[in-house]
């Protein structure tokens, strides 16, 4: 019997294949729980040694199955599992009545302890030594191992939400999609089913309802997954496998008449950088700092700030650089700069407002961006993120001028600064859209919720209405007009892009990985569709119904499989 | 008792790979081998197929650890550990 579930799609693809749940993590035993009634403690650690044993021996075969580092990393967790010190200090434990579950569990927790006070490589391989004893534990209790399920055959993973220790060892060759219950569409899911090629769905409730065995299309592009699929949702899937393949994006965004739009990356390193110039992004739309500033307990010296940046201006000789100043703040914490017991980071002290709290980081990075942008050819524009009000924007522009920053520009991401454009836009010489904070606050919708991730779509008509309001504010600046780009997860969607394009956004910024589908699809278009497209996208009433009316007139998008 | 120094030749010391392919060699030995880091006592050796012993062995790149063992073959046994633990597994 055919049962539809609706969620929301986070990577493009259609596929059919068996569902694995995801198992639940092995909850702790209880502290020096006694030996089950009628066994011995010999009878205990026997059971304990061969569990031990079992895991060892399944580690074994996955390595002698893997290859590289991944069958280092098993080999050295099989050596854990059959660790004779580890057993012995178990066995202490057992043999003075504690059962076999809670002698490893604290026996392992005495090593875990041990590795994580050495820090550095030895604090990592704690994480290892609790994965065994989770192992173990699933063994003595005859549940599921915890970790991504081992099957024969290629399967659709399940669960309630992933997490970045789950999806380390997600091969793309055994996992055909990812379907959560939880999550939004920036979760963690998103982002590696993004950066592996695999077609997600999340916020997807009633999938928790799906069994291991049950066979599932996952439409990855429509948000749907459908137990037990018909001949139509097979039709999909093979029209999917049998898709064009996006041809290389030559390195120059243009509309089919010619009309130039710019498509760059967004990066957030000098490794990311080189990546994304070899992908042929004309430059970096959004140069996310925080990447020296996180994890830390202190401001990073002037050295470090300009070697830094200089990795990713010299990956973009010749080409623009949009660098953003430091985003701190909401999901972003800083020890020294932002303050955590903040009733609503989101809306509090983060981004361009934390100069305020705590003057000096900024004037100092910009100092950094300044002399990085010495001696190296690239042409650096700089931008400020969260800048509310025209007063805002003109402080900002003076701070440049007085680092010697020639281009300043400001993130369009409160809305107030997207009702005020014109205002805040005539102080600056450019603005670039951040669509996913505009629709997070437009929608009054927390980006980290799943059960809101409806709202958390930027082809929500207010958000688009915004966007439009934003470019007609660059457009009407005192003393000229002034470009306006996006640099949100809304330029890497190629049908939004259409819409952007036609909205009169002058530039699209986006993970290096959704450059060919954005240049492709821009490729079929003339700009006077594309502002027709626009038209339609503002009449609607949804975000569906703006993004079907959309797909409608882009039948390339099926044609691609995206 | 027969006895061996060492010194630790791969780059990272006794750690990942290198403590890996160690604790899998000294494990599939049916001698029971120890290892400490010289000058330390001998009654406090380690079980040198213990790989999480071994991690908290601390035994960095030249290093000098002394193996011990008991029994038949335990020469030529501590001679392969030996050669293990001076090959440079980063190398490979």
């Amino acid at each position: 019997m055919s049962r539809s579930f609706a969620g929301v799609g986070v990577s493009a693809g259609r596929v059919i294949g068996p569902v694995r749940r995801m198992p639940h993590p092995i909850a702790a035993p209880a502290d020096g729980a006694p030996l089950p009634g009628g066994t011995s403690a010999e009878q205990e650690s026997a059971r304990l040694a061969d569990a031990a044993r079992t895991v060892a021996a399944g580690l074994r075969e996955r390595a002698a199955a893997a290859t590289g580092d991944a069958a280092d990393v098993l080999k050295a967790t099989a050596l854990m599992a059959s660790d004779k010190t580890l057993l012995k200090a178990a066995v202490k434990l057992v043999d003075s009545g504690t059962c076999a579950e809670s002698a490893i569990w604290e026996a392992a927790d005495a090593v875990a302890t041990q590795l994580t006070a050495l820090g550095g490589y030895m604090a990592e391989r704690a994480t290892d030594v609790l994965d065994v004893r989770a192992r173990i534990v699933a063994e003595l209790r005859g549940v599921p191992a915890p970790g991504i399920p081992d099957a024969e055959e290629p399967f659709v993973l399940c669960a309630a939400d992933l997490a970045p220790a789950d999806t380390a060892t997600l091969d793309p060759a055994r996992v055909l999609a990812l379907v959560t219950s939880d999550g939004g569409p920036q979760s963690h899911t998103a982002i590696v089913a993004r950066s592996l090629g695999l077609p997600a769905i999340v916020a997807a409730p009633g999938t928790m309802d799906l069994a291991d065995g049950d066979v599932v299309f996952v439409d990855g592009i429509d948000g749907t997954v459908v137990r037990d699929p018909g001949a139509e949702e097979a039709a999909l899937a093979a029209a999917y496998a049998a898709r064009i393949p996006l041809p290389d994006f030559t390195g120059q965004g243009r509309l089919r008449d010619g009309h130039r739009v710019p498509l760059l990356a967004n990066v957030g390193s000098g490794a990311d950088a080189v990546e994304a110039a070899a992908a042929g992004a004309e430059g970096v739309g959004l140069l996310r700092t925080e990447f020296c500033f996180l994890g830390r307990d202190t401001e990073p010296s002037a050295e470090e700030q300009v070697r830094a940046y200089r990795a990713v201006f010299e990956a973009f000789d010749g080409s623009k650089v949009v660098v953003r100043t430091l985003d701190a703040g909401a999901d972003k914490p800083l020890p020294f700069l932002t303050d955590t017991t903040e009733p609503n980071p989101a809306l509090g002290v983060r981004g361009y407002r934390t100069d305020t709290a705590v003057p000096g980081v900024l004037e100092r990075q910009l100092a950094a961006i300044a002399e990085a942008a010495q001696g190296t050819g690239a042409e650096v524009w700089t931008m400020a993120p969260m800048i509310s009000t025209p007063t805002e924007a003109a402080a900002f522009a003076a701070r440049c001028a007085a680092a010697g920053l020639r281009t300043p520009g400001v993130m369009v991401e409160v809305p107030s600064a997207a009702v005020m454009a014109r205002h805040v836009v005539s102080e600056v010489a450019f603005a670039s859209i951040g669509t996913n904070d505009l629709t997070q606050y437009t929608m009054a919708a927390d980006r980290q919720l799943g059960p809101l991730a409806e709202f958390n779509d930027p082809w929500q008509p207010a958000v688009l209405h915004l966007i439009q309001t934003t470019c007609e504010g660059g457009a009407a600046a005192a003393g000229g007009p002034r470009p306006v780009g996006v640099c949100g997860e809304a330029a890497a969607d190629p049908a939004l892009a259409v819409v952007l394009v036609g909205l009169g956004v002058s530039t699209l910024s986006m993970n290096r990985r959704a450059l060919p589908a954005v240049a492709a699809i821009l490729g079929t278009v003339d700009r006077s569709d594309a502002q027709r497209i626009a038209r339609r996208a503002l009449g609607a009433g949804s975000a569906d119904e703006a993004r079907t009316l959309v797909r409608a007139e882009l039948p390339d998008l099926d044609a691609y499989g995206l | 008792m027969a006895e061996r120094t060492a010194t630790i030749a791969s780059r990272v010391g006794l750690h990942a790979r290198p403590a890996a392919i160690f604790a899998e060699a000294a494990g599939d030995l049916d001698l029971e081998v120890t290892i400490a880091l010289e000058g330390e006592p001998a009654d406090e050796a380690l079980d040198a197929s213990s790989i999480l012993s071994l991690m908290g062995l601390g035994a960095e790149y030249g290093t000098t650890v002394v193996l011990r063992a008991d029994g038949e073959g335990a020469e030529a046994a501590l001679d392969r550990l030996v050669e293990i633990l001076e090959t440079d597994h980063d190398a490979e």
